[in-house]
Protein backbone atom coordinates (compact mmCIF):
# COMPACT_ATOMS: atom_id res chain seq x y z
CA UNK A 1 0.00 0.00 0.00
CA UNK A 2 1.14 3.71 -0.35
CA UNK A 3 3.04 5.23 1.83
CA UNK A 4 1.88 8.71 3.04
CA UNK A 5 3.22 11.52 4.78
CA UNK A 6 1.91 14.91 5.33
CA UNK A 7 0.96 17.58 7.59
CA UNK A 8 -2.01 18.26 9.02
CA UNK A 9 -3.14 21.25 11.55
CA UNK A 10 0.79 21.75 11.78
CA UNK A 11 0.99 18.12 12.91
CA UNK A 12 3.49 15.78 10.97
CA UNK A 13 1.61 12.73 9.78
CA UNK A 14 2.69 9.60 8.46
CA UNK A 15 0.45 6.51 6.98
CA UNK A 16 0.10 4.12 4.69
CA UNK A 17 -3.40 3.34 3.14
CA UNK A 18 -4.77 2.11 0.56
CA UNK A 19 -4.89 4.26 -2.78
CA UNK A 20 -8.45 4.34 -3.36
CA UNK A 21 -8.66 6.27 -0.25
CA UNK A 22 -10.08 9.71 -0.63
CA UNK A 23 -8.73 12.42 1.63
CA UNK A 24 -12.03 12.99 3.65
CA UNK A 25 -12.45 9.26 4.60
CA UNK A 26 -8.47 9.29 5.63
CA UNK A 27 -9.18 12.74 8.00
CA UNK A 28 -12.36 11.33 9.69
CA UNK A 29 -11.07 7.68 9.77
CA UNK A 30 -6.98 7.48 10.83
CA UNK A 31 -6.75 10.81 12.28
CA UNK A 32 -10.18 11.36 13.90
CA UNK A 33 -11.05 14.83 12.05
CA UNK A 34 -14.59 14.39 12.56
CA UNK A 35 -15.25 18.10 12.36
CA UNK A 36 -14.48 17.33 8.14
CA UNK A 37 -18.54 16.43 7.25
CA UNK A 38 -19.00 14.10 4.48
CA UNK A 39 -22.49 15.64 3.01
CA UNK A 40 -23.49 14.63 -0.75
CA UNK A 41 -20.54 12.47 -1.89
CA UNK A 42 -20.57 14.05 -5.18
CA UNK A 43 -19.03 17.02 -4.64
CA UNK A 44 -21.50 19.57 -4.98
CA UNK A 45 -22.81 20.53 -1.29
CA UNK A 46 -19.01 21.92 0.02
CA UNK A 47 -19.25 20.20 3.62
CA UNK A 48 -16.32 18.05 3.22
CA UNK A 49 -13.88 21.16 2.32
CA UNK A 50 -10.66 21.51 3.90
CA UNK A 51 -7.25 23.56 2.65
CA UNK A 52 -4.48 21.90 1.02
CA UNK A 53 -1.48 23.78 0.24
CA UNK A 54 -3.10 26.54 1.49
CA UNK A 55 -6.26 25.90 -0.97
CA UNK A 56 -9.90 24.92 -0.17
CA UNK A 57 -10.46 22.11 -1.56
CA UNK A 58 -13.34 19.22 -1.33
CA UNK A 59 -11.34 16.03 0.74
CA UNK A 60 -14.29 14.30 -1.07
CA UNK A 61 -12.84 14.68 -4.46
CA UNK A 62 -8.90 14.05 -3.49
CA UNK A 63 -6.84 11.11 -2.88
CA UNK A 64 -5.39 10.77 -0.14
CA UNK A 65 -2.46 10.13 -1.92
CA UNK A 66 -3.06 13.13 -3.77
CA UNK A 67 -1.94 15.09 -0.68
CA UNK A 68 1.34 13.60 -0.16
CA UNK A 69 4.04 15.77 1.20
CA UNK A 70 0.94 18.29 1.64
CA UNK A 71 0.09 20.50 4.17
CA UNK A 72 -3.77 20.12 5.68
CA UNK A 73 -5.64 22.13 7.49
CA UNK A 74 -9.18 21.30 9.09
CA UNK A 75 -11.73 22.80 10.75
CA UNK A 76 -9.84 21.20 13.87
CA UNK A 77 -6.96 23.62 13.37
CA UNK A 78 -7.88 26.78 13.09
CA UNK A 79 -8.47 27.95 16.56
CA UNK A 80 -5.65 28.60 19.07
CA UNK A 81 -4.42 26.31 21.36
CA UNK A 82 -5.91 28.37 24.16
CA UNK A 83 -9.27 27.87 22.36
CA UNK A 84 -9.72 31.49 21.23
CA UNK A 85 -11.49 31.11 18.12
CA UNK A 86 -10.51 31.96 14.04
CA UNK A 87 -12.09 35.20 13.58
CA UNK A 88 -14.18 33.47 10.78
CA UNK A 89 -15.35 30.79 13.23
CA UNK A 90 -16.46 33.92 15.98
CA UNK A 91 -18.34 35.70 13.64
CA UNK A 92 -20.06 32.58 12.29
CA UNK A 93 -21.22 32.25 15.78
CA UNK A 94 -22.22 36.18 16.27
CA UNK A 95 -24.09 36.81 13.32
CA UNK A 96 -25.87 33.24 13.85
CA UNK A 97 -24.53 31.95 11.01
CA UNK A 98 -25.21 27.92 11.29
CA UNK A 99 -28.09 25.85 12.89
CA UNK A 100 -27.89 22.43 12.02
CA UNK A 101 -24.19 23.05 11.68
CA UNK A 102 -23.22 20.06 9.10
CA UNK A 103 -21.95 22.62 6.32
CA UNK A 104 -20.40 25.26 8.58
CA UNK A 105 -16.93 23.27 9.17
CA UNK A 106 -16.93 23.46 4.82
CA UNK A 107 -18.37 27.10 4.91
CA UNK A 108 -15.76 28.11 7.47
CA UNK A 109 -13.35 26.47 5.25
CA UNK A 110 -14.05 28.16 1.77
CA UNK A 111 -14.88 31.62 3.37
CA UNK A 112 -11.28 31.98 4.91
CA UNK A 113 -9.73 30.77 1.91
CA UNK A 114 -12.31 33.56 -0.45
CA UNK A 115 -11.19 36.33 2.16
CA UNK A 116 -7.48 35.29 1.99
CA UNK A 117 -7.49 35.68 -2.03
CA UNK A 118 -9.58 38.44 -2.05
CA UNK A 119 -7.71 41.15 0.57
CA UNK A 120 -8.91 44.36 -1.88
CA UNK A 121 -12.21 43.50 -0.25
CA UNK A 122 -15.01 41.57 -0.86
CA UNK A 123 -18.74 42.54 -2.34
CA UNK A 124 -21.50 40.61 -1.31
CA UNK A 125 -21.99 39.50 -4.77
CA UNK A 126 -18.06 38.40 -4.16
CA UNK A 127 -19.76 36.26 -1.38
CA UNK A 128 -22.39 34.63 -2.71
CA UNK A 129 -20.10 33.82 -6.06
CA UNK A 130 -17.56 32.01 -3.94
CA UNK A 131 -19.89 29.64 -1.90
CA UNK A 132 -21.06 28.45 -5.04
CA UNK A 133 -19.26 25.39 -3.51
CA UNK A 134 -20.84 25.09 -0.32
CA UNK A 135 -24.55 24.23 0.14
CA UNK A 136 -26.81 25.33 3.29
CA UNK A 137 -30.12 23.74 4.11
CA UNK A 138 -31.07 26.00 6.91
CA UNK A 139 -29.63 29.47 7.11
CA UNK A 140 -30.69 30.36 3.81
CA UNK A 141 -27.11 32.07 3.52
CA UNK A 142 -27.66 35.48 4.69
CA UNK A 143 -26.47 35.62 8.42
CA UNK A 144 -22.92 33.63 6.73
CA UNK A 145 -22.60 35.76 3.99
CA UNK A 146 -22.69 38.56 6.91
CA UNK A 147 -20.72 36.76 8.66
CA UNK A 148 -17.56 36.40 6.52
CA UNK A 149 -18.12 40.59 5.89
CA UNK A 150 -17.76 40.90 9.12
CA UNK A 151 -14.87 38.36 9.81
CA UNK A 152 -12.97 40.32 6.72
CA UNK A 153 -11.54 42.98 8.05
CA UNK A 154 -10.50 41.52 11.07
CA UNK A 155 -8.38 38.89 8.98
CA UNK A 156 -6.27 41.59 7.63
CA UNK A 157 -4.19 42.62 11.17
CA UNK A 158 -0.66 40.54 11.25
CA UNK A 159 0.51 38.75 12.50
CA UNK A 160 -2.22 36.18 12.40
CA UNK A 161 -3.06 35.20 16.58
CA UNK A 162 -4.26 32.00 15.38
CA UNK A 163 -3.14 29.18 13.22
CA UNK A 164 -2.72 30.08 9.66
CA UNK A 165 -4.36 28.47 7.00
CA UNK B 1 -14.62 2.67 -4.92
CA UNK B 2 -12.76 -0.32 -6.75
CA UNK B 3 -8.70 -0.38 -5.52
CA UNK B 4 -6.16 0.56 -7.78
CA UNK B 5 -2.83 1.04 -7.71
CA UNK B 6 -1.21 4.62 -8.23
CA UNK B 7 1.87 6.11 -9.37
CA UNK B 8 3.33 9.84 -9.69
CA UNK B 9 5.97 9.63 -12.08
CA UNK B 10 8.39 12.13 -12.11
CA UNK B 11 8.75 12.18 -16.14
CA UNK B 12 6.70 12.71 -18.71
CA UNK B 13 8.31 8.89 -20.26
CA UNK B 14 8.01 6.81 -17.44
CA UNK B 15 3.95 8.25 -17.20
CA UNK B 16 3.61 7.55 -20.80
CA UNK B 17 5.39 4.46 -21.11
CA UNK B 18 3.19 2.88 -18.41
CA UNK B 19 0.00 4.25 -19.81
CA UNK B 20 1.33 2.55 -23.12
CA UNK B 21 1.63 -0.45 -21.87
CA UNK B 22 -1.25 -1.07 -19.99
CA UNK B 23 -5.29 -0.42 -21.52
CA UNK B 24 -6.36 -0.27 -18.01
CA UNK B 25 -4.05 2.33 -16.87
CA UNK B 26 -5.47 6.13 -16.56
CA UNK B 27 -4.04 9.20 -16.02
CA UNK B 28 -4.80 11.16 -13.47
CA UNK B 29 -4.87 15.31 -13.52
CA UNK B 30 -7.07 17.36 -11.33
CA UNK B 31 -9.43 14.27 -10.45
CA UNK B 32 -12.84 16.39 -10.39
CA UNK B 33 -13.80 14.15 -13.26
CA UNK B 34 -12.23 11.26 -12.96
CA UNK B 35 -12.74 10.52 -9.06
CA UNK B 36 -16.76 11.11 -8.73
CA UNK B 37 -16.65 7.94 -11.82
CA UNK B 38 -14.44 5.51 -9.79
CA UNK B 39 -16.74 6.76 -6.75
CA UNK B 40 -19.83 5.13 -8.78
CA UNK B 41 -17.80 2.35 -9.96
CA UNK B 42 -18.48 3.11 -13.23
CA UNK B 43 -14.82 2.36 -14.22
CA UNK B 44 -11.74 0.12 -12.69
CA UNK B 45 -8.32 0.93 -13.71
CA UNK B 46 -5.33 -0.89 -13.02
CA UNK B 47 -3.41 2.06 -11.68
CA UNK B 48 -4.26 5.43 -11.54
CA UNK B 49 -0.84 7.86 -12.89
CA UNK B 50 -1.00 11.12 -11.55
CA UNK B 51 0.31 13.97 -13.77
CA UNK B 52 0.73 16.04 -10.58
CA UNK B 53 4.54 15.69 -10.26
CA UNK B 54 5.47 16.75 -14.30
CA UNK B 55 6.21 20.14 -14.08
CA UNK B 56 2.76 20.71 -16.35
CA UNK B 57 1.72 23.74 -14.46
CA UNK B 58 2.68 26.77 -16.45
CA UNK B 59 1.47 29.93 -17.98
CA UNK B 60 3.71 31.51 -20.64
CA UNK B 61 3.70 34.07 -23.60
CA UNK B 62 5.82 32.45 -26.65
CA UNK B 63 5.58 35.03 -29.67
CA UNK B 64 2.44 36.34 -29.38
CA UNK B 65 0.33 33.04 -28.14
CA UNK B 66 -0.34 31.97 -24.70
CA UNK B 67 0.77 28.56 -24.03
CA UNK B 68 -0.92 26.74 -20.86
CA UNK B 69 0.22 23.84 -19.34
CA UNK B 70 -2.17 21.00 -19.28
CA UNK B 71 -1.89 20.50 -15.46
CA UNK B 72 -2.73 24.17 -14.67
CA UNK B 73 -5.44 24.67 -12.80
CA UNK B 74 -8.68 26.51 -13.93
CA UNK B 75 -7.66 28.88 -10.71
CA UNK B 76 -4.52 29.30 -12.37
CA UNK B 77 -5.19 30.52 -15.55
CA UNK B 78 -8.45 32.75 -14.32
CA UNK B 79 -6.14 34.74 -11.93
CA UNK B 80 -3.15 34.94 -14.33
CA UNK B 81 -1.98 38.08 -15.66
CA UNK B 82 -0.84 37.19 -18.83
CA UNK B 83 -4.58 35.45 -19.51
CA UNK B 84 -6.46 38.62 -17.97
CA UNK B 85 -4.30 40.67 -20.36
CA UNK B 86 -4.12 39.08 -23.76
CA UNK B 87 -7.21 37.07 -23.46
CA UNK B 88 -9.38 38.47 -20.63
CA UNK B 89 -12.60 36.04 -22.01
CA UNK B 90 -10.55 32.80 -20.90
CA UNK B 91 -9.70 34.14 -17.91
CA UNK B 92 -13.56 34.63 -16.83
CA UNK B 93 -14.26 31.38 -18.73
CA UNK B 94 -12.15 29.67 -16.13
CA UNK B 95 -13.22 31.58 -13.05
CA UNK B 96 -16.97 30.32 -13.90
CA UNK B 97 -16.04 26.56 -14.18
CA UNK B 98 -17.93 24.34 -11.62
CA UNK B 99 -16.87 26.23 -7.99
CA UNK B 100 -13.92 27.30 -6.41
CA UNK B 101 -13.21 23.76 -4.92
CA UNK B 102 -13.34 22.76 -8.26
CA UNK B 103 -11.39 25.17 -9.78
CA UNK B 104 -8.60 24.50 -7.46
CA UNK B 105 -8.10 21.31 -8.66
CA UNK B 106 -9.55 20.88 -12.54
CA UNK B 107 -7.12 21.28 -15.38
CA UNK B 108 -7.20 22.48 -18.41
CA UNK B 109 -5.49 19.15 -19.45
CA UNK B 110 -7.79 17.26 -17.93
CA UNK B 111 -10.94 18.67 -19.55
CA UNK B 112 -10.03 18.79 -22.74
CA UNK B 113 -9.20 14.75 -22.34
CA UNK B 114 -12.28 14.40 -20.95
CA UNK B 115 -14.47 16.05 -23.40
CA UNK B 116 -17.50 16.49 -21.90
CA UNK B 117 -20.22 18.16 -24.46
CA UNK B 118 -20.91 20.12 -21.61
CA UNK B 119 -17.74 21.61 -20.77
CA UNK B 120 -16.77 25.09 -21.19
CA UNK B 121 -12.84 25.21 -22.26
CA UNK B 122 -13.70 23.03 -26.09
CA UNK B 123 -15.63 26.16 -27.01
CA UNK B 124 -12.66 28.21 -26.65
CA UNK B 125 -10.30 25.72 -27.94
CA UNK B 126 -12.17 24.84 -31.12
CA UNK B 127 -14.03 28.61 -31.88
CA UNK B 128 -9.81 29.67 -31.89
CA UNK B 129 -8.13 26.41 -33.53
CA UNK B 130 -6.24 25.99 -30.58
CA UNK B 131 -3.33 23.58 -30.76
CA UNK B 132 -3.50 20.75 -28.20
CA UNK B 133 0.48 19.69 -28.05
CA UNK B 134 0.98 16.00 -27.03
CA UNK B 135 4.02 14.11 -25.90
CA UNK B 136 3.77 13.08 -29.35
CA UNK B 137 2.59 15.62 -31.47
CA UNK B 138 0.79 19.05 -32.21
CA UNK B 139 -3.06 18.37 -33.17
CA UNK B 140 -5.58 21.26 -34.48
CA UNK B 141 -8.60 21.27 -32.56
CA UNK B 142 -10.45 20.62 -35.41
CA UNK B 143 -9.16 17.52 -35.45
CA UNK B 144 -8.96 16.81 -31.50
CA UNK B 145 -12.69 17.00 -30.70
CA UNK B 146 -14.01 13.69 -32.10
CA UNK B 147 -17.10 13.13 -30.20
CA UNK B 148 -18.92 12.93 -26.91
CA UNK B 149 -15.84 12.00 -24.27
CA UNK B 150 -13.74 11.02 -27.88
CA UNK B 151 -10.68 12.79 -28.82
CA UNK B 152 -7.84 11.76 -31.46
CA UNK B 153 -5.49 11.29 -28.58
CA UNK B 154 -3.84 7.39 -28.82
CA UNK B 155 -3.40 5.15 -25.51
CA UNK B 156 -0.10 6.23 -24.25
CA UNK B 157 -1.22 10.25 -25.42
CA UNK B 158 -0.76 12.67 -23.40
CA UNK B 159 -1.71 16.74 -23.38
CA UNK B 160 1.34 18.26 -21.98
CA UNK B 161 -0.07 21.78 -23.19
CA UNK B 162 -2.84 24.09 -25.38
CA UNK B 163 -1.04 27.16 -27.03
CA UNK B 164 -4.01 29.64 -27.77
CA UNK B 165 -3.78 32.48 -30.52
CA UNK B 166 -5.62 35.40 -28.41
CA UNK B 167 -8.32 36.91 -30.44
CA UNK B 168 -8.87 40.58 -30.78
CA UNK B 169 -11.81 40.46 -28.77
CA UNK B 170 -13.99 37.54 -27.43
CA UNK B 171 -16.83 36.80 -24.59
CA UNK B 172 -17.84 33.55 -23.44
CA UNK B 173 -21.35 32.83 -22.27
CA UNK B 174 -22.85 29.73 -20.45
CA UNK B 175 -26.37 29.43 -19.49
CA UNK B 176 -25.24 26.87 -16.63
CA UNK B 177 -27.35 24.00 -15.11
CA UNK B 178 -28.24 25.85 -11.42
CA UNK B 179 -26.87 22.54 -9.80
CA UNK B 180 -24.19 20.93 -11.43
CA UNK B 181 -22.96 24.58 -13.01
CA UNK B 182 -22.17 22.77 -16.19
CA UNK B 183 -22.91 24.26 -19.05
CA UNK B 184 -26.93 23.50 -20.62
CA UNK B 185 -25.50 25.56 -23.70
CA UNK B 186 -22.31 27.98 -23.95
CA UNK B 187 -21.37 29.96 -26.46
CA UNK B 188 -17.83 31.47 -26.95
CA UNK B 189 -17.76 34.58 -29.85
CA UNK B 190 -14.34 35.98 -30.85
CA UNK B 191 -13.45 38.67 -33.36
CA UNK B 192 -9.82 37.34 -35.21
CA UNK B 193 -8.05 38.97 -37.82
CA UNK B 194 -9.17 36.10 -39.46
CA UNK B 195 -13.00 36.64 -38.90
CA UNK B 196 -15.41 35.84 -36.56
CA UNK B 197 -15.53 32.28 -34.71
CA UNK B 198 -18.40 31.23 -32.85
CA UNK B 199 -17.96 27.63 -30.66
CA UNK B 200 -20.93 25.84 -29.09
CA UNK B 201 -20.61 23.60 -26.41
CA UNK B 202 -23.28 22.00 -24.22
CA UNK B 203 -25.63 21.78 -26.92
CA UNK B 204 -24.87 19.91 -30.00
CA UNK B 205 -25.51 15.82 -29.99
CA UNK B 206 -22.23 15.19 -30.78
CA UNK B 207 -20.46 17.34 -28.35
CA UNK B 208 -18.76 21.05 -29.25
CA UNK B 209 -19.45 22.38 -33.15
CA UNK B 210 -18.56 25.88 -34.40
CA UNK B 211 -21.75 27.55 -35.78
CA UNK B 212 -20.90 28.52 -39.23
CA UNK B 213 -23.98 29.86 -40.04
CA UNK B 214 -23.78 32.29 -37.06
CA UNK B 215 -19.68 33.04 -38.16
CA UNK B 216 -21.02 34.12 -41.39
CA UNK B 217 -23.82 36.77 -40.77
CA UNK B 218 -21.68 38.15 -37.94
CA UNK B 219 -18.63 38.76 -40.47
CA UNK B 220 -21.09 40.62 -42.60
CA UNK B 221 -22.12 42.40 -39.35
CA UNK B 222 -20.54 42.24 -35.88
CA UNK B 223 -23.93 42.90 -34.34
CA UNK B 224 -26.29 40.86 -32.24
CA UNK B 225 -28.93 41.78 -34.40
CA UNK B 226 -26.85 39.53 -37.50
CA UNK B 227 -27.80 36.54 -35.68
CA UNK B 228 -31.84 37.15 -35.70
CA UNK B 229 -33.08 34.73 -38.04
CA UNK B 230 -29.72 32.71 -38.24
CA UNK B 231 -31.39 28.87 -37.67
CA UNK B 232 -29.82 26.52 -35.42
CA UNK B 233 -30.14 23.36 -36.28
CA UNK B 234 -32.63 21.12 -33.59
CA UNK B 235 -32.00 17.79 -35.59
CA UNK B 236 -28.23 18.35 -34.01
CA UNK B 237 -29.07 19.28 -30.39
CA UNK B 238 -28.94 16.94 -27.36
CA UNK B 239 -31.95 16.31 -25.33
CA UNK B 240 -32.59 15.44 -21.67
CA UNK B 241 -33.82 15.87 -18.59
CA UNK B 242 -33.03 19.84 -18.39
CA UNK B 243 -34.01 20.63 -21.87
CA UNK B 244 -35.70 19.55 -25.26
CA UNK B 245 -33.60 20.14 -28.14
CA UNK B 246 -36.05 23.04 -29.61
CA UNK B 247 -35.57 24.69 -26.25
CA UNK B 248 -31.26 24.36 -26.56
CA UNK B 249 -31.61 25.47 -30.51
CA UNK B 250 -33.65 28.10 -29.13
CA UNK B 251 -31.20 28.97 -26.25
CA UNK B 252 -28.00 29.02 -28.55
CA UNK B 253 -29.65 31.79 -30.59
CA UNK B 254 -30.18 33.77 -27.40
CA UNK B 255 -26.53 33.36 -25.71
CA UNK B 256 -24.66 33.97 -28.75
CA UNK B 257 -26.40 37.09 -28.91
CA UNK B 258 -25.29 37.68 -25.07
CA UNK B 259 -21.85 36.99 -26.53
CA UNK B 260 -21.95 39.31 -28.86
CA UNK B 261 -23.69 41.98 -27.11
CA UNK B 262 -20.49 41.63 -24.60
CA UNK B 263 -18.17 41.89 -26.91
CA UNK B 264 -19.74 45.58 -27.94
CA UNK B 265 -19.98 46.83 -24.23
Amino acid sequence: MPQLSLTVNNQPVTAEVEARTLLVDFLRGPLGLTGTHVGCDTSQCGACVVSLDGKSVKSCAVLAVQADGGHVTTIEGLAAADGTLHPMQAMFREHHALQCGFCTSGMVMSAIDLVKTHPEGLTEAQIRHGLEGNLCRCTGYHNIVKAIAAAWPLMQSEPLPYAAV
Amino acid sequence: MYNFDYIKPRTLAEGTKRLAGDMEAKPLAGGQTLLPVLKQRLNQPSVLVDLAGLNLAFIKRVGGKIEIGAMTTHAEIAAAPEVQQDFPALAELAGNIGDRQVRHRGTIGGSLANNDPSACYPAAVLALDAVIRTNRRDIPAAEFFQGLFTTALEPGELITAVIFTPPQRAAYVKFANPASRYAMVGVFVAKTTSGARVGVTGAGQNGVFRHTAMEQALDKSFTPEALEGVATDEDMMSADIHGSAAYRAHLVGVIARRAVKAIQA
